[in-house]
């Protein structure tokens, strides 16, 4: 059937690259002005009436030739082609290949340690899979094509990144999830991720003082690793084509720590979902967009946790990263679960109905679900405009702790609706 | 002369692009459906209903039907047997 694509002007690139790597260049696309959303209907009109910035003729032209002129070969045949990827490069010099690792995108535009086959080798004794074995695929949104890598391209960028071959199999762990470090979402996710278990201590994670900042080697080098392998392995991230944030993001350079599970009071994370103390886990939170934060609980702390999670954004709910010290203060005050501080938040986190259905996520997303009658969000629609209603289901609300016991700080971080726990002894 | 080395290329593989074919094209809109897709980004809605309005005053003898998929950012095989089975065209918008 004929069709055409109606995007924004600044998605043009984008658009026209996936629609070539779907074997349709000439996919038939028009395009208006960048924004449609907040614009009034009369507007959208002149959008309608007006000029298509991309193809320069009339938006209506490019509808209405889309759908009825006539073909030519390239359109009946469509473009196939392979995109071959070499094991190794040309040889050259280590100031060249820095240039071309950075001027090919391969980088996060600091130096990167070069992949070396020596060094290369070395990270995979790290692991006892085969350099050839496929860990899985990687897309920077759902409407790209999966690109496919194995042990050795993630050891590649685990080099690049500093990482020392003992980091390897969370590295793999992070790689084989399916989640990218790197997603284009216009929002500017982050990828949050935090470990569990016993390989913490074996390989040297921070989870106390300054676990969050750039003071633990293992820290900062596996949270390297995981956005270049996700750029690198992906097919790119590059703004216009395979990356889109409009702000992008501090915590896409790195925002992998680790939980201090001996100081909680609480069963670690991993536990709460149903692996064993001893397993080692990595989870990932598509979110990171923002941090509040506190100190306490003190006598107003339920005021000042109902503002922070009013303040949240309620698509997203969020990761409640408590100092050991907050999370025994906690426990002081009756909460001796996790789950009995997630239902708190739950039942405190409201916003009038008006203004938690005028949030652009929760139109774009959970409306279409609310007028599908898909529950809770049918029931949530039906309120009247100022009914407070919940902002989060539990499922939505993470608590971990992690800190030095410097301070009973705690910090709320956007988790995402996505939560993705990839267990990281198979990859040892 | 600086000594040079050999390092790993640090890509992924991507999949084989297969080439696809356009549909054929229609002659003219005289009398044919059209299925506008809502694509259910924040405001489309308006932007479907003001190309709606465009077609009903310029392109009358043309039938144009707006509809929804159930959620955002996924398929909606009903939607798709549906508009197959009694369109001409269609007209996805405003997505990105």
């Amino acid at each position: 059937m004929p069709t055409v694509a109606v995007h924004t002007h600044v998605f043009a690139r984008l658009v026209r690259s996936v629609a070539a790597a779907n074997g349709m260049p000439t996919l038939r696309q028009a395009f208006v002005p960048q924004p449609v959303v907040g614009r009034t209907a009369e507007e959208l009109r002149a959008y309608v009436d007006g000029t298509d910035p991309i193809n320069q003729r009339s938006f209506i032209e490019s509808v209405i030739s889309g759908l009825t002129s006539p073909l030519d070969g390239q359109d009946l045949a469509g473009v196939s082609y392979t995109r071959a990827t070499p094991r190794l490069l040309a040889a050259d010099t280590e100031e060249n290949l820095q240039t071309l690792f950075g001027e090919n995108g391969w980088t996060d535009f600091s130096p990167v340690v070069l992949p070396t086959e020596e060094r290369v080798a070395a990270m995979l004794a790290g692991t006892g899979h085969a350099p050839d074995e496929v860990v899985g695929r990687l897309r920077p949104t759902a409407y790209r094509e999966y690109w496919e890598f194995t042990v050795e391209k993630v050891a590649v960028n685990a080099v690049m990144a500093g990482a020392r071959p003992e980091y390897l199999p969370v590295i793999l762990a992070m790689a084989a999830s399916g989640i990218s470090g790197r997603s284009s979402s216009t929002t500017s996710q982050a990828t949050v991720a935090l470990v569990n278990g016993p390989i913490r201590d074996e390989i040297g994670m921070n989870y106390g003082i300054g676990s969050m900042g750039p003071y633990s080697h293992a820290n900062a080098t596996i949270g390297r690793a995981y956005g270049l392998l996700s750029q690198n392995l992906q097919g790119g991230s590059v703004p216009h084509e395979t990356y889109m944030g409009s702000q992008g993001n501090f915590l896409s350079y790195n925002s992998t720590f680790a939980e201090h599970e001996q100081a909680s009071p609480w069963e670690p994370f991993h536990v709460q979902h149903g692996f064993k103390r001893e397993d080692s886990t990595v989870s990932l939170f598509l979110g990171g967009w923002y941090t509040i934060f506190g100190g306490g609980p003190r006598e107003t702390w339920e005021q000042k946790f109902t503002r922070s999670l009013q303040a949240c954004d309620p698509y997203t709910g969020p990761i409640i990263a408590l100092d050991p010290l907050v999370a025994r203060g906690f426990v002081d005050r009756g909460f001796d679960t996790k789950q009995k501080l997630i239902d708190w938040c739950v039942e405190h986190a409201r916003l009038p109905a008006r203004e938690y259905w005028d949030n652009q996520w929760i139109q774009t997303l959970h409306r279409p679900r609310a007028l599908a009658g898909i529950e809770p969000y049918a029931s949530m629609l039906k309120a009247a405009p100022d009914e407070l209603i919940r902002m989060f289901r539990p499922e939505d609300i993470h608590v971990v702790v992690v800190g030095g016991e410097t301070g009973a700080m705690w910090k709320m971080i956007g988790g995402g609706p996505r939560l993705t726990m990839v267990h990281i002894d198979r990859w040892r | 002369m600086s000594p040079t080395i050999r390092v790993h290329d640090p890509r992924g593989y991507a999949p084989e692009v297969v080439g696809r074919q356009l549909a054929a094209r229609l002659e003219n809109l005289e009398g044919k459906t059209v299925y506008l897709v809502d694509c259910l980004f924040d405001n489309s809605d308006v932007f479907v209903e003001q190309l709606r309005r465009w077609f009903g005053e310029h392109l009358p003898a043309t039938d144009v039907r707006t509809v929804r998929p159930k959620e955002s950012w996924a398929d909606d095989p009903d939607l798709r047997v549906r508009i197959e089975s009694d369109g001409d065209a269609a007209i996805l918008g405003v997505g990105l």
